[in-house]
């Protein structure tokens, strides 16, 4: 029988689909992991209800779970559970590290466009304050884009939620 | 179809018509920004009407795509409001800023629901529906500060006003249209509401092009 830790130690290799330096645990996706006999059960609370990495993390978790031999039940929970705060202070460091900014903290409170605007998110590339957004929107549905007037580096700031 | 399969399909179907009208503005939007807004606010929306769909499906013994796909126009229970095409600027902060107020008002009573899985699902779109309030926002802001955007949005609004209050039940729609009125400079008469149940010719059309590649390929699995 395949124990708890191995599923968890497996999940922690699989990389995050479209930001590869921090794997599934780090982003904090995973909920829980059962084992009973020969099946793991991974509750996995997704990010954001429209990522289309969301089906490919789901099957890279069933394939790793079966390359440990065992049966993989991965159910989606479609509830509030995941947040930016999910993920792990290494994950949110490796984010800074590739030039994203990680996500302020949920307990700031609710996020509102004035604090948006502000000049608090830091530049991942050089730490300046002096930032400013300029799309509440990026690439994906996770991220905003900002401008750091100091090193004049545009970047990408992860969303709160 | 009992209470909550009705309930989860009205507001899968407005996600996902409205995800799709926003689409249209991918590649077209008046600016580069407003392109990845547009096309990243139309994901997120479609990325609801899964969820909703899913829980809906779970009921139904079906699946959400055939539920998103392979309905007939008529059994669809979408809002007027979210079928109108009007690929025009005014137009478009005018229904995003309508329907992401309707759709606050809505998730604020389902976030208080006793159905868990409703209230949960409710609070986890809430989080993602926030940014696009903001951004609803910040559009109303833009536009009123100026004589010529001042004009084209009163209009617009004016013209999808019926339609917008047509997306809550009279339970909530008070609710709304106070909301709407307090934050625009601009009155609001009082008039009946193009309500759920009736469709425009534009529903057809878009279900057309939206379904043609799955009717294409029966069965066929992406």
């Amino acid at each position: 029988m395949v124990s708890v830790q191995a599923v968890w130690d497996a999940l922690a290799g699989i990389p995050d689909p479209e930001i590869p330096v921090i794997s599934l645990v780090e982003l904090g996706v995973v909920k829980d992991v059962a084992v009973d006999g020969n099946r793991v059960r991974v509750e996995f609370t997704p990010t954001f209800l429209g990522c289309p990495a969301l089906e490919r993390m789901r099957g890279q978790m069933e394939t790793a779970i079966t390359a440990l031999g065992a049966e993989a039940d991965v159910e989606v929970v479609l509830d509030d559970s995941w947040s930016t705060d999910r993920i792990t202070p290494e994950g949110r460091e490796k984010l800074r590290a590739a030039g994203f900014a990680p996500p302020p903290p949920r307990e700031a409170g609710v996020p509102a466009l004035v604090q948006l605007q502000s000049a608090t998110h830091r530049c991942p590339y050089c730490d300046s304050a002096e930032t400013r957004l300029e799309n509440i929107f990026g690439p994906t549905p996770c991220r905003s884009l900002r401008y750091c007037t100091s090193c004049r580096q545009p970047f990408e700031q992860f969303k709160t939620i | 179809m009992n209470e909550r399969v009705r309930l989860l399909l009205e507001i899968a179907d407005d996600e996902l018509i409205l995800g799709w009208r926003d689409s249209e503005w991918t590649g077209i939007a008046p600016y580069l920004e407003e392109d990845v807004a547009f096309s990243s606010i139309s994901q997120n929306e479609i990325g609801h009407a899964r969820a909703l769909y899913e829980l809906a499906a779970a009921e139904l013994g079906t699946t959400a795509d055939a539920l998103a796909l392979d309905r007939a126009t008529e059994d669809y229970r979408c809002a007027p409001l979210v079928e109108l095409r009007r690929l025009e600027w005014a137009r478009t902060i005018a229904r995003h800023w309508l329907y992401e107020t309707a759709d606050a008002v809505r998730l604020e009573a389902l976030k208080a629901s006793s159905d868990p899985e409703l209230a949960g699902l409710a609070a986890k779109i809430d989080r993602e529906e926030l940014y696009h309030r903001m951004h609803a926002e910040m559009w109303i802001d833009r536009l009123l500060a100026g004589e010529e955007g001042w004009a084209k949005l009163e209009e617009a609004v004016l013209e999808l006003w019926p339609y917008a209050l047509g997306v809550l039940d009279d339970e909530l729609r008070p609710v709304f249209a106070e909301r709407a009125r307090a934050r625009l400079p601009f009155p609001l008469p009082d008039v009946e509401p193009v309500t759920r149940g009736q469709h425009t010719a534009e529903l057809a059309e878009l279900l057309e092009e939206m379904t043609s590649v799955r009717r294409s390929a029966p069965g066929a699995e992406w």
